[in-house]
C-alpha cells in the first residue's frame, strides 16, 4: 500500500512535468468548450442549436474526449517508454509486484482526467452559466466506468507495441478519428448518416452515449447497449493488460 | 562457512549461441568478486542469472542458500542489484527515486543518510535526465544499498565513465565492501578488476579462463617485470653481466630498460639501485613496471582485451 501511494504521487508529478500530456488532458478540452461555446452563444436559443443547453451538452461529450485522450496516449506511451528504457527492468529487481505498476498509473491517469473534467465543468458553469441537472452519484458512476473501461485500450496498446515510437504513432492513429467520428469533439448529430455509422465501430461512442443521456438524467436501464459494449471492453482490457505485462 | 554465492556448472543459450558454457564458482563473505573479460563474454548473463533475471539452462545457483528462479522475492527484498541496461523516468527528480524504491522493501536503509554518502545531496532536486553518468551510477549505487543488502550485484558499474569518476567509484565499493557487504561485479575494464577485486574470475567465450587474487594471478603468469630510468651520463661496460639471473638490458638514448624475470631472490628493483650507487652513476625517473591482468588476459587468451 505504501509503495502503491508512492508511486502513484511520483507518476503524478512525472505526469504533470511532461508538457504535452498536461496540455491534452487539462488545456486542450478548455480550448474546445471556448471555441464551441462562441459559436453556439452567437445562435438564437433553442433546444438543439444553441444557447446554454447546447453548450451543456458539450460537456459530457468534452469529458468522453478526455477519457479518450488519456486512455491512449499517456498510458500507452508512459508503459511502453518504460519498458523499453529499462524504467521497468529497474523496477523488476525491486521486490515491487507488477499489479503496483498498473494500479498506479490507473490512479494517475484517472486522477489526472478527472480534474481535467472537473476544470472543464467549472468553466462551463462560470462562462456559460451551464446548469447541472444530472444525478451526481449516477454519473460520477458512469464517468468512473467509462474510464476503467477505456484506460484498458491504452495497456492492451502498451503490451503489443514494440516500442515507444510505435507505440505513440499508432496511438494517435487511433485517437484522432475515435474523438472526430464518435462524437466526443463535436456532436455527432452534425455529421452525415453514413459518418455516423462509422461511429458505431469505435469504443468511445459508447462512451458519448453513455455520458450524455446520464447528464440529462436518462437511466442507466436506457443505455445497455452502451454499458454492454463498455463492459466487455473493461473485462477484456483488466484481462489482457495483466496477462500482456511484460517487464521488458 | 556456506559461500554467499555458488555457481556450479551453469549453462546459458541463447538461440545458437552459448553465452555461458560450464561455469562454476563461488564467492566468499565479505569479498569483492569480480568477472571480467571483453565484451560478449558472458559476464552479465552469468550475473543476470544470479539475480534471478534470467533462467539458466542448466546448472545449480544459490545465492544466499536460495535458488534465485525459485525464491525471487526473498532474494529482491535482500540483495542489492544494479544493471548494465537500465534507467528512471527522466523527470524524476533525484530524491524522489530514493523514496519510492525505499518504499518498496519491507526494511529499507535510511535513503537520506545514502543521498549524503554518497555525495548527492546537491543533486537532490536534480532531474534523472540532467545528471552525469557518474552521478546516474551513484544514485543507482544508491537504490542497490536501499534494503540494506548483505550482498549486492554491480554490472559494468563504471563504463562510459571517465577516469576520475571511476577512481570516485571505487572509493564508493570499498565502503560498502568495508560494512561488511559483499559485491559481486563485473567489468571488461582490467584495471578496474586488478585494483577494486579481492579475487577475479577471467571469463572468455563463456568460460572461465583463471580465478586468483589479482596478484596471484600475476605472480603465476611468471612475466617479467621492467625497470626503467633516465641515464646521466654513460653506462659502464659490462654493466649488463652485473647482474644474478637472466636479464636484458635495453638502451634507447639516455632511457635504459632492464627487463628481469619475475619471482627473483632478490628484488630486480634493490639489485639495480644498489649497483648504480655502487658505480656512481647519475640516473633520474626511476620506476618499476609491473605485468598487469591485462598481460595475464593476453597470455592466457592469445589475444588483446581490446582487440
Amino acid at each position: 500500500m505504501k509503495s502503491l501511494s508512492k508511486m502513484a504521487w511520483v507518476e503524478s508529478k512525472l505526469f504533470l512535468r511532461e508538457p504535452v500530456g498536461a496540455f491534452f488532458t487539462l488545456i486542450f478540452p478548455l480550448m474546445m468548450l471556448f471555441i464551441f461555446g462562441s459559436i453556439y452563444s452567437n445562435v438564437p436559443a433553442g433546444p438543439a442549436s444553441g444557447g446554454p443547453q447546447a453548450i451543456g451538452s458539450l460537456i459530457p461529450a468534452f469529458t468522453a474526449m478526455v477519457i479518450g485522450i488519456t486512455g491512449m496516449m499517456p498510458i500507452t506511451i508512459t508503459m511502453a517508454t518504460y519498458r523499453e528504457n529499462g524504467i521497468l527492468r529497474r523496477l523488476r529487481t525491486t521486490p515491487v509486484s507488477p499489479l503496483v505498476v498498473l494500479v498506479a498509473q490507473v490512479v494517475v491517469v484517472f486522477s489526472m482526467t478527472s480534474l481535467g473534467v472537473i476544470l472543464l465543468g467549472i468553466a462551463g458553469w462560470l462562462v456559460y452559466h451551464v446548469q447541472f441537472q444530472a444525478h451526481p452519484l449516477s454519473l460520477l458512476g458512469g464517468f468512473i466506468f467509462s474510464c476503467l473501461s477505456f484506460f484498458g485500450i491504452g495497456f492492451i496498446l502498451a503490451g503489443i507495441m514494440p516500442n515507444a515510437r510505435t507505440a505513440q504513432i499508432i496511438a494517435m492513429v487511433l485517437m484522432y478519428p475515435m474523438l472526430i467520428f464518435s462524437g466526443a469533439a463535436w456532436p455527432s448529430e452534425l455529421m452525415p448518416a453514413a459518418v455516423q455509422k462509422v461511429s458505431a465501430f469505435m469504443p468511445l461512442t459508447y462512451v458519448v452515449n453513455l455520458l450524455r443521456g446520464l447528464w440529462i438524467n436518462e437511466s442507466w436501464g436506457q443505455h445497455t447497449t452502451d454499458i454492454l459494449v463498455l463492459a466487455t471492453l473493461l473485462v477484456v482490457g483488466v484481462l489482457t493488460s495483466i496477462k500482456l505485462f511484460r517487464w521488458e | 562457512m556456506e559461500p554467499i554465492v555458488k555457481v556450479e556448472r551453469l549453462r546459458k543459450t541463447y538461440r545458437d549461441t552459448v553465452a555461458v558454457d560450464d561455469i562454476s564458482f563461488e564467492v566468499r563473505d565479505g569479498e569483492i568478486f569480480g568477472m571480467v573479460g571483453p565484451n560478449g563474454a558472458g559476464k552479465t548473463t552469468t550475473i543476470e542469472c544470479l539475480e534471478g533475471l534470467r533462467k539458466p539452462d542448466k546448472g545449480t545457483l544459490r545465492v544466499m542458500g536460495m535458488d534465485p528462479q525459485v525464491n525471487g522475492q526473498f532474494l529482491r527484498e535482500r540483495t542489492g542489484m544494479q544493471l548494465q541496461q537500465s534507467n528512471l523516468p527522466d523527470r524524476m527528480k533525484v530524491w524522489e527515486a530514493l523514496d519510492l524504491y525505499a518504499s518498496f522493501y519491507p526494511k529499507s536503509a535510511d535513503w537520506k543518510v545514502l543521498l549524503s554518502e554518497l555525495g548527492l545531496s546537491e543533486k537532490r532536486n536534480t532531474y534523472f535526465s540532467k545528471l552525469s553518468g557518474g552521478q546516474k551510477q551513484r544514485l543507482f549505487i544508491a537504490l542497490a544499498l536501499l534494503p540494506d543488502p548483505q550482498l549486492i550485484f554491480l554490472d559494468e558499474l563504471t563504463t562510459g565513465l571517465d577516469p576520475q569518476a571511476r577512481h570516485a567509484i571505487w572509493d564508493l565499493v570499498r565502503e560498502v565492501r568495508l560494512k561488511g557487504k559483499t559485491v559481486v561485479l563485473t567489468t571488461h575494464y582490467m584495471e578496474e578488476a586488478e585494483k577494486l577485486c579481492d579475487r577475479v574470475a577471467i571469463i572468455d567465450h563463456g568460460r572461465i579462463v583463471a580465478l586468483d587474487t589479482p596478484q596471484e594471478l600475476i605472480h603465476n603468469l611468471g612475466a617479467e617485470e621492467r625497470i626503467v630510468f633516465r641515464l646521466k651520463g654513460s653506462l659502464p661496460t659490462g654493466f649488463e653481466k652485473a647482474f644474478s639471473g637472466e636479464t636484458r638490458v635495453e638502451v634507447q638514448g639516455d632511457r635504459v630498460v632492464i627487463h628481469g624475470k619475475n619471482g627473483r631472490k632478490v628484488p630486480l628493483v634493490s639489485e639495480v639501485v644498489s649497483l648504480l650507487s655502487e658505480k656512481g652513476i647519475q640516473f633520474s625517473d626511476l620506476r618499476t613496471e609491473q605485468p598487469n591482468l591485462e598481460d595475464v588476459f593476453l597470455s592466457l587468451t592469445g589475444r588483446d582485451m581490446r582487440e
